[in-house]
């Protein structure tokens, strides 16, 4: 008899073992997902209340303008050969991406942008859990992204589209300096690179 | 010496209980018309080749080893299964757009190159997955060809 309470209490232990087990992952989920949601309230909180120019015709909105900066933040973390920062601000900007609104453009605008807007959350993620080399690499890719962006949007200021012919095969990037800060090689090259273009 | 017995009783009893939660196994009969291999003229070598060592976690269908349905072993398959089909799921391919397609094949051949994927958790059972290098380069031809071409 007790040999059958002994066993009974064993199974009892297991099975609360694997009950605890089991909820410790689910809150670790809820908690990072939690994290994504203050990101995302940090972003809003930002602040670019110029929702009243949406409409203009000169082109930039404030959905763009976000992301624009968060882009601009993450390129000179790359300038600046800083990884770290480079993560947070990939992840920042995968969220200022994911509350782009399209809504005020055409259908064929829209589905352009739903497209470019999703290869670019990919990319931004990446480049938030990447090591150097790697973010640069999806920096590329994600540089094109907001670069076709732009030429349906707009922008609000003026912008400049740099070259560095080197990195893998020629690429581009976007800067609102005239002056050349290479994101792909940072110090080791810092001003390798032209302007190839002028937005606004 | 009594303690060292209750803790291996109540492993082997967790280990008998976690047998019996189910997981959800990747396999599907049919091929959609969406396929990678459908939709590219893909060479018979690196057909074979991407089957072997990419398709298990890349597309609908995985043809699993006979532990899989020993856990805790089932659920890092689904977990890695889960993962690679959120990142690339082959069966999809051509629901893809071209940018995404751009993406995709440009990060193929970042990861073959810098020898990233196949994982090596899944090379160290599936050694035929590795690739040679002679592979590696057919491969990286060939997706660099389709990257050009879209």
């Amino acid at each position: 008899m007790s040999k059958l309470k002994s066993t009974l209490g064993i199974v009892a232990i297991a099975f609360i073992t694997l009950t605890v087990m089991s909820c410790k992952d689910n809150s670790k989920e809820q908690n990072s997902t939690d994290g994504d949601h203050s990101e995302m309230n940090h972003d809003n909180s930002d602040g670019h209340h110029d929702g009243e120019k949406r409409e203009m015709a000169m082109g930039g909105d404030s959905n763009t303008q976000a992301v624009l900066n968060d882009y601009f933040n993450l390129k000179n973390a790359l300038v600046g050969d800083d990884n770290g920062k480079a993560k947070e601000l990939g992840a920042t900007l995968a969220t200022s991406l994911g509350n782009f609104d399209a809504s005020q453009y055409n259908d064929t605008q829209q589905s352009e942008l739903k497209d470019i807007v999703e290869d670019a959350v990919e990319h931004a993620e990446h480049i938030s859990e990447s090591d150097i080399a790697h973010q640069r690499e999806h920096f590329k890719v994600l540089s094109k992204d907001v670069i076709d962006m732009v030429a349906i949007t707009g922008a609000e200021m003026k912008l400049y589209e740099q070259f560095c012919p080197m990195y893998d095969g020629g690429t581009a990037w976007l800067s609102t300096k005239e002056e050349v800060r290479n994101p792909y090689y940072g110090s080791q090259m810092l001003k390798c690179g032209k302007v190839q273009r002028e937005i606004n | 010496m009594k303690i060292v017995k209750i803790i291996t009783i109540v492993l082997l009893v967790a280990f008998v209980g976690i047998q019996f939660i189910p997981t959800t196994r990747n396999q599907s009969d049919t091929v959609p018309s969406t396929d990678f291999m459908l939709v590219n003229n893909v060479p018979e070598t690196i057909q074979k080749k991407l089957q072997v060592s990419c398709y298990d976690c890349h597309s609908n269908n995985t043809q699993y080893p006979w532990y899989n349905k020993i856990q805790p072993v089932a659920w890092f398959l689904e977990d890695h299964i889960k993962e690679g089909k959120a990142e690339l799921n082959f069966n999809e391919w051509d629901s893809l757009s071209s940018r995404r397609k751009a993406s995709k094949l440009r990060s193929i051949i970042k990861q073959i190159e810098n020898g990233e994927m196949p994982l090596d958790s899944y090379t160290l059972i599936h050694s035929e997955a590795t690739f040679t290098e002679a592979e590696a380069e057919e491969l990286i031809n060939f997706i660099t060809q389709l990257k050009d071409s879209l």
